[in-house]
Formats: structure tokens, sequence, C-alpha cells
């Protein structure tokens, strides 16, 4: 069983659509829902932590697998 | 919360927080800008908009990256989170289309409206700033430092086309400048601010230092690839041979990956540099036809425009493989995707000499 509720695919897309994307799939989520982000945009491994901490959310996990990064992310308060 | 000033007289001279909304591109001016009022203890948020034409280090995102090369990264985001401040990040991309194809103000060197643009991001985070209950906004804005925008000419047409005037501080420049209704409210301490002008970077870069900011982006590099030169040619094939100035997204992202050749009029062709951008462009297949070789390494095309007539795809098919390992080969067999459909196709690459040099955008 997967431990987030809902998965952004933002695969092929770049800096900083990844961030708009999951913003917006974020709103969608309760306090403490966890969200699973693939992306390819390298930038990825840097915004998405910095993106985080200004929000409030929680960076749970972030895998890097070739050109694939895999993010788990908690939504904060 | 009362709205923010200068829209209502109904607001208190001096409210208990002031709050400020900064236009914040991650440079370092614009840094420095926000850090100036942080330090006087104005409450300070920031505003980054996404017109499709930041460079964001998009090349570096889209192409292979160079050994030991440090990942790209949206500069506005780190400054943000250095800062401590809230970052707004705001697509403008739709609304931007009429500023690139009929700017007021005109071009600068190449496609870049600049004024226009600065008129129209300043006129967005003045609404904003109304809306969330902002006192007044301010930009890194150096009086001298870009041709086209931050001139002493141009400041003011800025503020009254933008509809703000006296409630936009540009705190690197303030000395120079008349003072804001934020200053003579007593919000803001104008001694604390600076009077940099000229294109120079040192006042910025010392001032920096003593604020004790490392992490800044190069100055160097520009921010926005409608200063490009490269990039504006790729525009401005693209309006020409379509008869009209409008874009996509998908054409503007586009335009920022592989080599660009148009050998026809009527078709042109996106040919992948490296493994990354063959998997970039790959994501923009459907609606264009996909040319891949199939037995050696080779990169991956796509063919836009009127693209149904066999002598052109063909012809794309041999510079395709003219720009694949089997170049040297008599034949290379190359996949063709189109509408769902594939087929392959045996042909020759296209020699040196016959790969005209004024097919390349």
């Amino acid at each position: 069983m997967s431990d987030w509720q809902l998965d952004v695919d933002v695969r092929g897309l770049l800096c900083p659509l990844p961030i708009f994307k999951t913003d917006q799939a974020l709103a969608g989520l309760p306090v403490g829902g966890r969200a699973r982000i693939l992306a390819t945009d390298p930038g990825i491994a840097h915004d998405l932590p910095a993106w985080c901490q200004i929000n409030g959310h929680a960076m749970v996990s972030l895998v890097n697998k070739g050109r694939l990064w895999t993010a788990i992310v908690e939504k904060g308060t | 919360m009362v709205a923010a000033t200068g829209m209502n007289d109904a607001m208190e001279e001096k409210p208990d927080r002031i709050r400020a909304l900064g236009l914040l591109s991650g440079g370092l001016d614009s840094t420095l800008a926000a850090r100036l009022l942080l330090e006087q203890g104005i409450d300070v948020a920031c505003v980054n908009f996404h017109t499709g034409f930041c460079i964001q280090s998009h090349t570096g995102a889209i192409r292979n990256p160079k050994p030991g090369a440090p990942p790209p990264r949206h500069d506005a985001l780190h400054a943000a989170k250095n800062l401590g401040v809230k970052l707004h990040m705001v697509d403008i991309s739709a609304d931007y289309v009429r500023i690139v194809t009929d700017p007021k103000h005109g071009y600068g060197k190449h496609l870049n409206p600049c004024l226009d643009c600065k008129i129209f991001m300043v006129a967005k985070a003045w609404e904003m700033a109304k809306q969330l209950g902002y006192h007044f906004i301010f930009t890194g804005e150096v009086l001298g430092q870009r041709p086209m925008s931050q001139r002493r000419d141009t400041f003011p047409v800025i503020d009254r086309e933008a509809g703000v005037k006296g409630w936009l501080l540009r705190p690197l420049t303030a000395l120079r400048m008349p003072e804001t209704e934020p200053e003579q409210r007593g919000w803001v301490d104008r001694n604390r601010l600076e009077g940099f002008s000229g294109r120079g970077r040192k006042p910025q870069m010392a001032l920096a230092e003593k604020l004790g900011i490392t992490d800044y982006p190069s100055p160097a590099g520009g921010c926005c690839f409608l200063t490009d030169e490269n990039y504006a040619r790729k525009l401005r094939d693209l309006w020409n041979f379509r008869n009209t100035r409008e874009y996509t997204i998908e054409d503007i992202l586009l335009l920022k990956a592989g080599r660009h050749l148009r050998p026809a009029p009527h078709f042109k062709l996106m040919i992948g540099r490296d493994q990354s951008e063959n998997l970039f462009l790959s994501g923009f297949r459907q609606g264009r036809v996909m040319i891949r070789t199939k037995n050696t390494a080779g990169p991956l095309t796509l063919m836009e425009g009127d693209t149904t007539a066999p002598e052109d795809r063909l012809l794309a098919c041999r510079i395709a493989a003219r720009y694949s390992k089997g170049k040297d080969q008599g034949k290379v067999v190359m996949t063709i995707d189109s509408d769902g459909f594939s087929e392959t196709l045996e042909v020759t690459p296209l020699p040196a000499h016959e790969l005209m040099d004024h097919w390349h955008v």
C-alpha cells in the first residue's frame, strides 16, 4: 500500500511548472496529506525542498534515478 | 485588515505593521532591495512572475548536465528561502502574449519588450498588493542599469502607466529619486536606503558582503530568453512563416531546445542534440511528425508545419540521418511516427554540401 494519496506527474515539464503543478495539486489535499511527485527537470532537486520550506510543507523523501526524480511531500498548515 | 493604502483614504497613517510586496527575480538587486526593507523591520513578501520566457537554467535542465555542474535552480525560490520571506509564484504567461506580440513601447535590441514588461509586472504586483493587504510595492531596480527600463525618464512612465505613482519604492536607488509615499509617511527610513546608479555591480556586491549575503546568482546572465539573439531569431522565424505574431506555450518551450532548421517555408525541423534533448522533444510529438533512427544512434527529430508531402518527409529523414552516427553510411533506416501511424524509410544521409546554411534558423 502506498503512503501517499496523490500522484503529481510533472515529467517533461521545466521549472517552474513542476512547482506550479505541485502547488495546485496540494491545494486539494488535507493538512498532513501526502503527494508523490515524479519529475524529470533536475532543478526539482533544489527547488522542491526550497518551496516546501517557504510554504511550510515537509519534504519526506527525494530519490533520483537517472533523469527521474521521485519526491514525497507532506502538506503543512 | 484594511486593504493596502495608496488607494484607500480610510487607511490609518501609521499601521502597526508595515507590509511590502516586492518583485523578486532572485538576482542580487531584488534580493538586496528586500533585505534593506527587512532590516527596517518591514514585513516583506515577494512575488515572482512566470512569463514562459524566464531562463532559469532551462537550457541546463533540457540538455545533458555538464560533469560536476550544479543542478539548475529557480533563483527567486532560493532567494526567498534565504531571505525567509513568503514568495507568491504567479503564472502570467497567457496574459503576457500581448506584451510580447504588441508592445506599446517597442522592443529592445532583440524581441525584449522590457518597458512594457516592467509596467505589466508592476501593475500586476500592485493589484496583488491591494488584494492581499500590502501597503506598498518595491523592486530592485537601479537607475541607469538597464538601457530600456531602468532610466530616469522611464521610471516615471512605469509608475504612471502601472497606476502605482508614489507607491513603488526602489530601495537601491531611492536616494536619487523623489520621495515615495512610504518614505513621506515615515514607514520607511529613507536614510537607510541606497543611491546606487549605473551598470556597475561593485556597490551592490559590497552591500551584499556587508549584509552577509553570499548565495546569489552571477550577475552576468540575462533572465529572459527574449534578450537572446538566437532565441529571438527563432521566434521571428516562427512568426514570419505562420504569418501571425501569436504563439503558444508549447511553441516558446520548443524554441529553447534542439537545432532548428527550415529547409522549406512550409515546414521546420527540431533536432535533438543529446539524449536529454531527445527526451524533451519527444514530449511534444503530438501533432507533429517524429523521426528517429532505427538501428543506429541518432537524434530525435520533430517535423512541424505542413508535413504531408512524401518528398518533404524524405528530405527531413535525410537531414535527421545526417546528424546520426550513421551519417557516413550508405543507408540509414529511419522510423517516422505521425498521428498514431508508424512507418520506416531507408534513406541516404544528406551529404554536408547539400545541407544549406540558410536552413539553420
